[in-house]
């Protein structure tokens, strides 16, 4: 059973092609990952399924209905949570508070959200940091708290843009272990993701994007034995 | 009970008292600044809260105000009645407002100047409203001063400073319990970051929308209290900048965003202001213009020294 299928896909900005008739399908519990050089339409088709914009045509559908030109906050209320790749905390708001607002769509009372919050915070590790004021946080912790604010909105699909760009191998690990813990408890995950140490530790599928287009399709070991892949990407001598 | 709430209800037993100790012109002095806080703590919601900037809220307390007078001078009605006409009027010019800036994301300083474009074309359109006494103003029989009529809200500067303090004590209660709700969790997400929150399930549009709705209700209740307070009312005055300048001032330099910031503010600028105006005049000088350039000064000593304004600075030195 797929929980999102996108179809034919393809959106242009000004006459240049971004995303050009790119169709996947998701799986429902599984990890998959969006891989391709910078420029190759990723954070695009992201954006696409996010309702930032709406795809130029082509279809995506969610949980068997349609999902396409619904906006972003009907797409989060549908069960789609996302990261975004340059991350935007709400600065002037603690971290308890930055996740609450993501409990608050699930649950109408301020208990109820601050619980939420609480779960998730102590699931990624922050639960120590949640009275610190968000612009307080590092760099891997604002990752952190993008993940946690999503989560906190209890999705059945989760985007993550670029989450372990920035970490260091053992903190990229722990992430790997979170996602991996959330999957288990039947969390879909799409990543965009350039640390192939994480694509290559968590992903049952990935896609390889180039110029637009879905150049191919498979598990990870198939996807690094691709000469495609290899020549617009990964490179002849990728080590893994 | 808490530190800050014994404070509270220290300072509110203070000001419930103040009327026994205080003559008539600081009774005069301290309904202003009730009055303004009151005004700010409605502007906050706006600004503080959800983050959209309005530089022309003279606009709802002009429409309060002609709404409830316009019935008390022609059909003798008090302004219990008055209240929901002006509420209500205000209302739909803050959603006409928020629906033509929020629907077609019209956002910050362009926000702000159609606020501004509102206050004023609602300004010359009630120059041209003879109904309403149009330029020469509209007045109304000035109150009876020894004896409290509170269906027509007529009485002494008493029953003034009273019904401020209690709108006042509202507002606060309204706010807090406001700033604590989901309401105000989504509101401040929205001011923070607008993507961030939409991509977390927020309808900012509709919340943003709740947010206008609230700060120009409680708004238009300052402008009813202005017409019954004052007796006059001239569009020139009532609608222009100044006014709206007014109202944000004490909340910036209070502490924009927060619960005390607006009643703090409006009590430093009001009694900073009022003090070197009867200062100079003790000594002999009448400077005209001296209270906006003390505003203006006012204004840059806390941009540049307490951005965040006083009450954040003091709320951390007293702990609270």
């Amino acid at each position: 059973m797929n929980v999102l299928t996108v179809e034919n896909i393809s959106k242009s900005f000004r006459g240049l092609k971004a995303v050009s008739n790119a169709s996947f399908e998701i799986p429902e519990g599984t990890i998959n990952a969006l891989i391709g050089p910078n420029g190759a339409g990723k954070t695009t088709i992201f954006n696409i399924i996010a309702g930032i914009f709406p795809p130029d045509s082509g279809s995506i559908s969610f949980g068997g209905r349609p999902v396409h030109g619904l906006r972003p906050h009907e797409i989060c209320a549908a069960g789609i949570g996302r990261t975004f790749q340059i991350v935007k905390p709400f600065a002037g708001l603690t971290v308890l508070e930055n996740v609450m607002v993501g409990g608050f769509l699930r649950e109408s009372t301020t208990e109820g959200a601050r619980a939420v919050a609480m779960q998730v915070l102590e699931r990624l590790q922050l639960a120590p940091k949640r009275d610190l004021p968000a612009s307080a946080l590092t760099l891997p912790d604002r990752k952190r708290l993008e993940v946690a604010r999503a989560l906190a909105t209890r999705p059945t699909l989760l985007l993550l843009d670029e989450v372990m760009a920035g970490l260091r191998p053992t903190e990229c690990d722990q992430m790997v272990e979170v996602f991996r813990g959330l999957n288990r408890e039947g969390l879909t995950i799409l990543l965009i993701e350039h640390v192939m140490r994480a694509v290559m530790a968590l992903a049952r599928y990935v896609g390889v994007l180039h110029h637009g287009e879905v150049i191919a399709r498979g598990t990870p070991q198939e996807i690094v034995r691709n000469p495609a892949v290899l020549e617009s990407y990964l490179g002849e001598d990728t080590e893994l | 009970m808490s530190r800050a709430q014994a404070s509270l209800a220290v300072l509110g037993a203070a000001l419930v008292a103040f009327p026994f100790i205080a003559g008539n012109y600081a009774l005069s002095v301290a309904t202003l600044i009730l009055y303004f806080a009151y005004t700010g703590q409605a502007w906050n919601v706006m600004m503080g809260f959800a983050g959209q900037l309005s530089l022309g809220h003279a606009l709802y307390v002009g429409v309060g105000a002609y709404a409830a007078a316009g019935l008390f001078y022609h059909y003798g009605l008090g302004p219990w009645a008055g209240l929901w006409l002006a509420i209500l009027l205000c209302v739909a010019m803050g959603l006409i407002v928020g629906f033509l800036a929020f629907r077609f994301g019209i956002s910050g300083v362009y926000f702000a100047l159609l606020t501004i474009a509102f206050a004023e074309f609602t300004r010359i359109g009630f120059d041209h409203l003879d109904w309403l006494g149009g330029p020469g103003g509209l007045f109304l029989k000035v109150a009876q001063r020894d004896t409290w009529d509170l269906a027509n809200f007529r009485g002494p500067p008493l029953m003034y400073y009273y019904a401020m303090l209690a709108l006042c004590f509202l507002a606060l209660l309204l706010c807090s319990r406001l700033l604590g709700s989901k309401a105000g969790y989504y509101w401040q997400a929205i001011r923070e970051d607008e993507e961030a929150a939409q991509a977390l399930g927020i309808n900012t549009f509709r919340w943003k929308m709740l947010a206008v709705a609230i700060s120009s209700a409680m708004t238009a209740v300052s402008g009813v209290f202005f017409a019954f307070y004052y007796n006059n009312l001239f569009p020139e005055q009532i609608f222009h900048i100044s006014r709206s300048i007014e109202i944000i001032l004490g909340p910036i330099i209070g502490g924009i965003g927060t619960l005390f910031g607006p009643i703090l503010g409006a009590a430093l600028l009001t009694l900073l202001s009022d003090g070197i105006t009867d200062g100079l005049a003790a000594l002999g000088w009448e400077i005209p213009g001296i209270k906006q350039v003390f505003y203006g000064v006012v204004l840059l000593a806390v941009i540049m020294f307490l951005p965040n304004g006083v009450w954040p600075y003091i709320a951390k030195r007293l702990k609270l």
